[in-house]
């Protein structure tokens, strides 16, 4: 196990892994709740189209296009879920397609230096010292966001209408709450990969909902939920080699939720016993 | 001092005035009822009042010690998400944001205030309770703490009572006019007019031609009134002269 932290990548690694895996939770418990899940899904596609420009534009750092793009996307997409209410997951499934296809296209034009199998899966060894600054402080503001504006995170989730009519400016939370998973996704997704970046944003809070039925304990278990699944899911993919980190991180989260959910129902069926 | 004082206030979409030259006073302990046809303008002058939509012309003054921000408000039909993960308690304190800019917690006074506040409406035993758990007129009820929390002043309802069965309706009422009684101003969008009628103390009638506002009892005698209600004052000096009326106008 030791051997684990004389890598300096695998260092890196954890560090980011960890910081992206507590904004995810703390982000994607907001979003499941405010039923804006598909944004996440979304954005990472349209991650994955700005990085195969990005890498055909030979940029050396890929993120500076890539983060600015999927910001704008999920201003966008904020939008869209807001005003047409009716169309709003055709409009994402449309646009995240799309973006993957672009993405899909260029990347096999220019096949000669992009890998598309790292940007679809994810690889431990595409964390930078760019990642690594990005996700601290990014982390500082979500974390810093959620101990100042708790009480009005909670607000504008559960009663956004009595949210705006108690003074509270919805439109200005929605739009920061956006933008922090951009910047959360256009992170999460060179380690975790396009695909599975989202399950990260919306696995943790959907777990906890199984156990915990108040939002501070949704929370806090999101947290630890996330974290652990990332830790867990670096050490099997460094130990058992060739499976892609993304994959196990996913598949621990998949465990984990399958095993809250039987807590769940073997809770439910003792309940109803005991009120026979 | 009235707490609300509204004068000539018109409200609308996009150059349509749909709330036209309205003026009405709330003073504590007073109970007002919206009324008036779909289409009217009941759920806009409310969004008005909250200051969710600009106003074309005249004034909404609220007391020195209120601001507008601070109206406790409950909603015509909350979208309910089923499952959200929320405590009864949390859902209360959610209230007191309108007071609190910043900060994680709340303060002791104010779980010492969220506790009577749910004495007062008898949610009481239902603090640790889960939310989505409780039936709709419970809800209401929380959801009621939770306006009462914003303010103990003023308190605005959209049909608070829309999606509930008759006698939970009637518990409702009676909680609001309990509440009016001690003090707190209520005014309330109501389709159900007989309910209005026996609960409210003023009466806001809006009508496309002219507005009425002024007392239950002249509201049952005035013109708009006779339009709306089918049944009779229910003062025994009246029922003859009504009654009268009711069989001229057929």
């Amino acid at each position: 196990m030791l051997e684990l932290f004389m890598h300096p990548f695998m260092i890196k690694a954890l560090i980011v892994g960890v910081l992206i895996a507590v904004c995810c939770a703390l982000l994607g418990v907001v979003l499941v709740l405010k039923q804006y899940s598909m944004i996440g899904d979304g954005l990472s596609h349209v991650g994955f189209g700005a990085l195969s420009v990005a890498a055909v534009l030979n940029l050396s750092t890929p993120i500076y296009l890539s983060l600015p793009v999927v910001m704008v996307a999920a201003f966008f997409l904020l939008r869209i879920t807001e005003t047409s209410k009716v169309s709003a997951d055709a409009a994402i499934a449309v646009i995240s397609s799309s973006a993957l296809a672009i993405g899909v296209f260029i990347a096999s034009i220019n096949g000669t230096n992009i890998n598309l199998q790292q940007y679809m899966f994810g690889s431990i060894l595409s964390v930078g010292e760019s990642d690594l600054v990005i996700s601290i402080v990014l982390s500082v503001f979500v974390i810093a966001m959620y101990f100042l504006f708790y009480n009005k995170i909670f607000a504008i989730t559960f009663d956004e209408d009595f949210a705006r009519a108690t003074g509270i400016r919805t439109g200005v939370y929605n739009t920061v709450i956006s933008l922090l998973t951009a910047i959360t996704i256009v992170v999460g997704m060179r380690m975790l990969g396009t695909m599975l970046i989202s399950a990260l944003i919306i696995f943790p809070a959907l777990t906890s909902m199984r156990l915990y039925r108040r939002f501070f304990t949704v929370i806090i278990s999101s947290v630890v939920i996330s974290v652990f699944c990332v830790v867990a899911g670096l050490f099997t993919s460094f130990t058992v080699s060739d499976i892609p980190v993304g994959a196990t991180i996913v598949l621990f989260n998949l465990a984990v939720f399958l095993v809250f959910a039987v807590i769940a129902f073997v809770k439910n069926l003792l309940s109803k016993k005991i009120r026979k | 001092m009235s707490l609300l004082a509204v004068s000539d206030l018109c409200l609308g979409y996009e150059g349509k005035a749909v709330v036209r030259d309205i003026s009405f006073t709330v003073n504590e302990g007073d109970y007002l009822c919206i009324i008036g046809e779909n289409g009217s303008g009941k759920t806009t002058l409310i969004k008005g009042l909250l200051g969710l939509m600009s106003k074309y012309s005249g004034e909404i003054l609220f007391s020195d010690d209120l601001e507008q921000s601070h109206i406790g408000y409950l909603s015509q039909h909350f979208k309910h998400k089923k499952d959200f993960p929320a405590s009864v308690r949390e859902v209360v304190m959610s209230g007191f944001l309108s007071r609190r800019r910043f900060g994680f917690g709340y303060s002791k006074a104010q779980y010492v205030e969220a506790h009577s506040v749910m004495e007062q409406v008898g949610i009481i035993e239902l603090e640790k309770k889960i939310f989505s758990d409780l039936s709709g007129g419970q809800q209401q009820r929380v959801l009621l703490a939770r306006a009462l929390c914003a303010t103990r002043r003023l308190i605005l309802l959209d049909e608070p009572t829309s999606a509930l069965d008759p006698i939970v309706t009637a518990d409702f009422y009676s909680l609001l006019r309990k509440l009016s009684q001690d003090g707190v101003g209520v005014v309330m969008v109501s389709h159900d007019i007989n309910s209005a009628l026996r609960h409210a103390t003023h009466i806001l009638c809006l009508d496309d031609n002219s507005s009425f506002f002024g007392t239950t009892h002249e509201f049952v005698h005035s013109d708009q009134g006779r339009k709306f209600i089918l049944s009779d004052c229910p003062c025994d000096d009246c029922t003859i002269i009504h009654n009268r009326g009711g069989i001229e106008n057929a």
